[in-house]
């Protein structure tokens, strides 16, 4: 079972469920390589669920059940015999509110290089300055390093998260809206950023403002109630959604 | 509000007096050098430096082997690794250990030494009924702890490609720092100042022990031992060596601020 060349991620019939709460039903969706995707819809729709499905954190909360198959490179990430760290490692998380881990600024990038890579402390340090220089942090940090990760700011940790997460060189990054706790100019930084990384990665990218996915989606997935109501490219979703029900939340009706 | 400050204050400052007007008469440099010798409980000379040195053999090692077990217990307690009913049916034991008096871990010592033929008490049994006592108290403020870590942190480091046992490692044991220094030093406050554990298990003696099946004199068992003498010059001997008790356990809550607060630096809130 092969996935088209420009699909990075496939599901095919996906279920999740919290106890006995379903909470995604039958997600059959396809996700371009190198572009923007942003998967949208109402709160509680399952959007995050579904967004760390893809890199089986799901399965460290309690009573969760997954079915169906998640297809990340032509392979099925659900099969048993996988070395799950690795398939995570492919995937860097962007989280609503970004938690840095309890360690230093440089730290914190380093943290990744430091359990998969034998690097030396040059290529280390080389290499941290190359990841917060990408997230346009370095110059802000620079001459305090090794200061605790805790004393910068929202907007600061949520660009820090994003270096941290391309430090492990990722091919895909996951976004679970994370610009709803940031101030609006922060906001445009990481907009930017996501915008700048796409290039590189395949970004996913949750959110529930609508005009954020029309500022920067090439591809847009619409959850609703735990279902794919409508897939495709922005364009042709923004401006002739052949569903009924895509069209009531574009137009605000539904929220 | 005002009327409960004033308790526990007021409790405080009426130990420490009681303690310090009866017992810094009796203290000296002599005391707090010397071993008991022969005639310390009669009313000669000597100190109880035996008994501090000994209290210390006693609750280091014991915090230590506390230590090293509770923390992997309670590692293994979280649900990365144990599923959640079993872990909270440990937890539930731990608890119920907790609350055991520690008389029952000095007789339950106890029973074994005079099964392995064991007499008159020994430095290493002191030390293992310590352990008993410490192991629920430690590990259980360790797993507190580390609970109370957001789910978030744990994801950041799982989504960097981290195996269960580098989150544990790395990241946890990072977050939950401060919580394992402060249980840590609250299993050896109240190891060093248990009396009824060890009281079935040392001994007593008037000299510094040499090796681990060597009986041995402790600070809080002195204590009973002084206050049981008919001479009231050798009872004020007691408040002396509760004062140098309370010392240590000052000591103890000074030095577990400065290192939670030290370790709490990099703490994400």
């Amino acid at each position: 079972m092969k996935t088209s060349k420009n699909n990075q991620i496939e599901t095919k019939a996906l279920n999740v469920s919290f106890l006995s709460n379903a909470v995604l039903k039958d997600i059959t969706i396809q996700i371009p390589a190198r572009q923007l995707t942003a998967i949208i819809g109402p709160s509680g729709c399952g959007k995050t669920t579904l967004l760390k499905s893809f890199n089986r954190l799901l399965e460290i909360q309690d009573d969760v059940k997954i079915r169906g198959e998640i297809i990340v490179d032509g392979i099925n990430i659900m099969s048993g015999g996988l070395n799950v760290p690795d398939i995570r490692k492919k995937m860097g998380l962007i989280s609503q509110k970004p938690y840095p881990l309890p360690m230093s600024i440089f730290e914190n990038v380093a943290y990744g290089l430091r359990i998969h890579h034998d690097k030396n402390a040059k290529e280390l340090s080389e290499a941290v300055q190359q990841c917060l220089q990408e997230v346009g942090l370095w110059n802000e940090v620079k001459d305090r390093l090794h200061d605790p990760a805790s004393r910068l700011s929202v907007g600061q940790q949520q660009r820090l998260c994003l270096a941290r997460a391309i430090a492990v060189q990722p091919e895909i990054i996951l976004c679970d809206e994370p610009t709803s706790a940031l101030d609006p100019l922060a906001a445009q930084q990481i907009e930017k950023l996501l915008l700048k990384l796409k290039k590189e990665f395949t970004v996913i990218l949750v959110t529930h403002t609508l005009r954020q996915a029309k500022r920067v989606a090439d591809y847009v997935i619409f959850l609703y109630f735990g279902m794919v109501i409508e897939q495709g490219p922005a364009d042709e979703f923004f401006n002739h959604p052949k569903n009924p029900e895509t069209k009531a939340y574009l137009d605000g009706e539904i929220s | 509000m005002l009327a409960s400050v004033f308790i526990v204050m007021g409790s405080l400052i009426l130990i420490v007096t009681v303690i310090v007007l009866n017992g810094a008469p009796s203290l000296s440099f002599e005391i707090l050098t010397q071993t008991s010798g022969g005639g310390f409980y009669l009313g000669a000379g000597g100190g109880f430096l035996n008994a501090i040195v000994g209290s210390l053999l006693l609750a280091l090692p014991a915090t230590g082997l506390a230590f090293v077990i509770g923390i992997i217990i309670a590692l293994y307690l979280q649900k990365d690794f144990l599923k959640p009913g079993f872990a909270n049916f440990v937890r539930l034991c731990l608890d119920i250990l907790w609350g055991v008096p520690s008389v029952v871990y000095g007789v339950f010592c106890l029973t074994i030494m005079i099964a392995i033929g064991m007499t008159g008490g020994s430095l290493l049994f002191g030390v293992i009924a310590l352990t008993l006592l410490e192991i629920p108290i430690i590990t259980r403020s360790i797993d507190e702890s580390i609970k109370m870590i957001p789910l978030g942190l744990k994801e950041s480091a799982y989504s960097l490609g981290s195996t269960k046992f580098e989150t544990a490692m790395k990241v946890v044991r990072k977050q939950a720092m401060p919580g394992i220094i402060a249980g840590v030093l609250l299993g050896f406050g109240r190891g060093i100042g248990d009396a009824a554990s060890i009281l079935l298990t040392v001994g007593d003696s008037n000299y510094f022990p040499t090796s681990l099946t060597d009986q041995t004199a402790a600070l809080p068992t002195m204590i009973l031992n002084l206050v049981s003498m008919p001479d009231q010059v050798v009872q004020n001997k007691a408040y002396a060596v509760a004062f140098v008790l309370l010392v240590i356990v000052l000591l103890i809550s000074m030095v577990t601020r400065y290192l939670t607060k030290k370790s709490s630096k990099h703490i994400i809130k």
